[in-house]
């Protein structure tokens, strides 16, 4: 094989290495994040479920705030969330002006401050599915859990209602949910991952501002999205780590 | 579910600032705080009743068995507020069958069935049990049958028997006092740990609630033994009752130095909390924390209780000092419990805005059931005195 054979079958090896990443990058993420709970073999292979939100891509629609409430049965009245929209307004003077009218559900109202904003965005809030989470720490009886998947679900079955893990969320992701008196919280959408969907606020949103995936999967968005942003999480000095990402996160965020 | 959302939109009216969509209900109200406070009073009581066990304050002794029954009447109604508060009370057995062992709250059965049987039902059936054999062999009617059944049977009233009572009693003691200072540090701690909220989370907490809850204690045993002679027409020991107050007095200036610690400590850490912290005080507890807890709460009492101690006043007028005092105190510390649970409620996790509470009159959590839960104990330790009289002046007559 002389030097010249060799340069030709090199820029051949690129030229397909490029072709099957491309196709790899098409078809890979949908493949790695389809949810198959048993191989062939029989073996039960564990998801390790996270979320990555892309603060710049969240135009605060609202979409996902409405497709969460209709997909879990949460209550209409704008006091029960398990997703929620919060839109920060930085004026020149550096005030930080915060609001989330209905959480968001159906876009946001002009800002009163027009012409003194340094800048603005949205911030899309949901239960951080934490890996240390203090709500399942404090519940007596073990209603709220966390499952091999790193999801944290709530027993509606178990629950007492003493609201106690509802004090100890530092995210305001909890609430009493008034027909069940039990609490209630988002839930990755247990449900459609159980069919290898994503979660229903994922599925609506129309700039791709959320992304689900596995964490520890090479080749998904979700590692895509960790692997190129710089990753910030609410609230890190508590210790609770939330397993919602977001890229971009500004400081005034809490 | 109609009045909820109509009381969530008052809320969401009175909402300054950013608060998160889901913190306009206040979840613990009322009687989270009607709990605390009978703890409280629990724990302050038994404390009460130790000292002239442990450490022989002889003064002290006309209040010693009514302190026990007290403490026990407040402890039987301890998990009503909590039960009625509770989501789905039909499921609260879960607490003690399948507790998390990780929950500070999942403690709550173990404590207080230590505390009641172990320490509390004990302790008095010991001190009784020479009392109920002689009113089960003396006595007439119903009582009679009652008091036999309350001896369960144990009638030996030989010397070493009786020694024996002497010692468990103070053995009980001796285990109960660590106790007291679990049952209502636990409480304290329940707040304390809570890392998401900086107006609780502090390690002060549990000692705070714990010297509190013996400031309640004393000032409610001045009201009940006072009350109660009254009542029977007996004259009031004096030096029980300077007692009673001096020792008032000190705890209340413990009390005092710890949450004066607590807020400086606070202040000049000023962490990122401050700011609506000093607007939770400024706008939303003023009354409540300034006016009533601090002012009328504890520097009146304290100021009341130096007057009496170091003036030459007749004992007509200390006794009615103390008694003002021990009032002052009661309100003082039912605003304290209210500062914690529900000022802790006001302010939003986003640390940029505050909320409001609105509580009910009528309603499982309102206030008239508040009230009947602390008007409970006082008809159960009226019984409980005719059952089992503490008073070592009258003995029962013998027939």
């Amino acid at each position: 094989m002389d030097r010249r054979e060799m340069e030709i079958s090199r820029r051949e090896f690129f030229q397909k290495a490029a072709l099957s990443g491309t196709l790899l990058f098409i078809i890979g993420p949908k493949v790695k994040d389809s949810v198959a709970q048993v191989t062939e073999s029989g073996e039960t292979i564990t998801h390790h479920y996270a979320m990555g939100i892309q603060v710049d891509k969240c135009i605060g629609c609202g979409r996902c705030v409405n497709g969460c409430k209709i997909e879990n049965n949460v209550p209409r009245e704008p006091f029960f969330y398990r997703t929620w929209i919060e839109r920060y307004v930085i004026t020149v003077d550096g005030d930080v002006v915060v609001d989330s009218p209905d959480g968001g559900i159906s876009g946001f109202p002009e800002t009163k401050e027009k012409d003194a904003i340094l800048r603005s965005f949205f911030i899309p809030k949901l239960c951080n599915h934490c890996a240390n989470p203090p709500c399942v720490q404090v519940c007596p009886v073990g209603a709220t859990f966390s499952t091999e998947e790193g999801v944290v679900l709530v027993d509606k079955d178990y629950c007492i209602g003493c609201r106690y893990c509802i004090q100890a969320c530092p995210y305001g992701a909890r609430f009493l949910n008034p027909e069940t008196k039990t609490a209630d919280k988002c839930t990755f959408c247990y449900h459609r991952l159980a069919k290898g969907l994503v979660p229903a606020c994922v599925e609506v949103c129309p700039t791709r501002a959320r992304i689900f995936g596995e964490i520890g999967v090479r080749s998904s968005q979700l590692t895509r999205f960790m692997r190129f942003n710089e990753l910030q999480v609410l609230k890190p000095d508590l210790n609770t780590e939330p397993r919602v990402f977001y890229a971009n996160l500004d400081g005034a965020v809490k | 579910m109609d009045k909820l959302i109509e009381q969530l939109q008052h809320n969401l009216s009175q909402v300054v600032g950013f608060i998160y969509p889901n913190e306009i209900e206040l979840h613990w109200g009322i009687l989270v705080v009607v709990y605390p406070y009978i703890t409280g009073l629990v724990a302050g009581a038994f404390i009460l009743a130790s000292l002239e066990r442990v450490f022989n304050v002889k003064e002290i002794m006309p209040t010693y068995r009514l302190a026990l029954l007290t403490a026990l009447s407040f402890l039987i109604v301890a998990p009503l507020p909590l039960l009625l508060h509770l989501g789905h009370p039909e499921r609260s057995f879960e607490i003690m069958i399948t507790p998390h062992l990780q929950s500070a709250m999942a403690m709550f059965g173990f404590v207080y069935i230590w505390y009641l049987m172990m320490v509390l039902v004990l302790e008095i059936w010991f001190e009784y049990r020479e009392d109920l054999g002689r009113w089960a062999r003396s006595g007439k009617g119903w009582k009679k049958y009652l008091h036999y059944l309350l001896t369960l049977g144990s009638l030996d009233h030989s010397e070493k028997s009786l020694r024996f009572d002497h010692k468990a009693v103070t053995f009980i003691t001796i285990v109960g006092i660590p106790s007291a200072f679990l049952l209502h540090g636990y409480v304290g701690f329940i707040f304390g740990s809570i890392k998401a909220n900086p107006w609780w989370s502090s390690v002060l907490m549990p000692i705070v609630f714990l010297f509190s809850a013996i400031v309640s204690g004393i000032a409610l045993m001045i009201l009940v033994y006072g009350l109660s002679t009254l009542i029977r027409g007996k004259s009031i020991d004096m030096a029980c009752m300077n007692k009673l107050a001096s020792y008032l007095l000190y705890v209340l200036i413990i009390d005092l130095s710890l949450e004066t610690l607590d807020f400086i400590h606070r202040v000049y850490e000023s962490v990122e909390s401050i700011n609506i912290m000093g607007q939770l005080i400024s706008q939303k507890l003023f009354i409540s924390l300034i006016v009533v807890q601090l002012l009328l709460g504890t520097l009146a009492p304290i100021s009341l209780l130096v007057l009496s101690k170091f003036l030459r006043l007749p004992d007509e007028l200390k006794r009615l000092l103390f008694f003002l005092s021990a009032i002052l105190v009661q309100i003082g510390i039912f605003s304290t419990r209210w500062n914690v649970v529900i000022g802790g409620q006001l302010f939003s996790k986003s640390l940029r805005g505050l909320t409001n509470y609105k509580m009910e009159l009528l309603g499982l959590e309102g206030l008239l059931i508040a009230i009947g839960l602390l008007v409970l104990p006082f008809i159960i330790l009226t019984v409980m005195v005719k059952i089992l009289p503490p008073w070592k002046d009258q003995k029962p007559a013998v027939s």
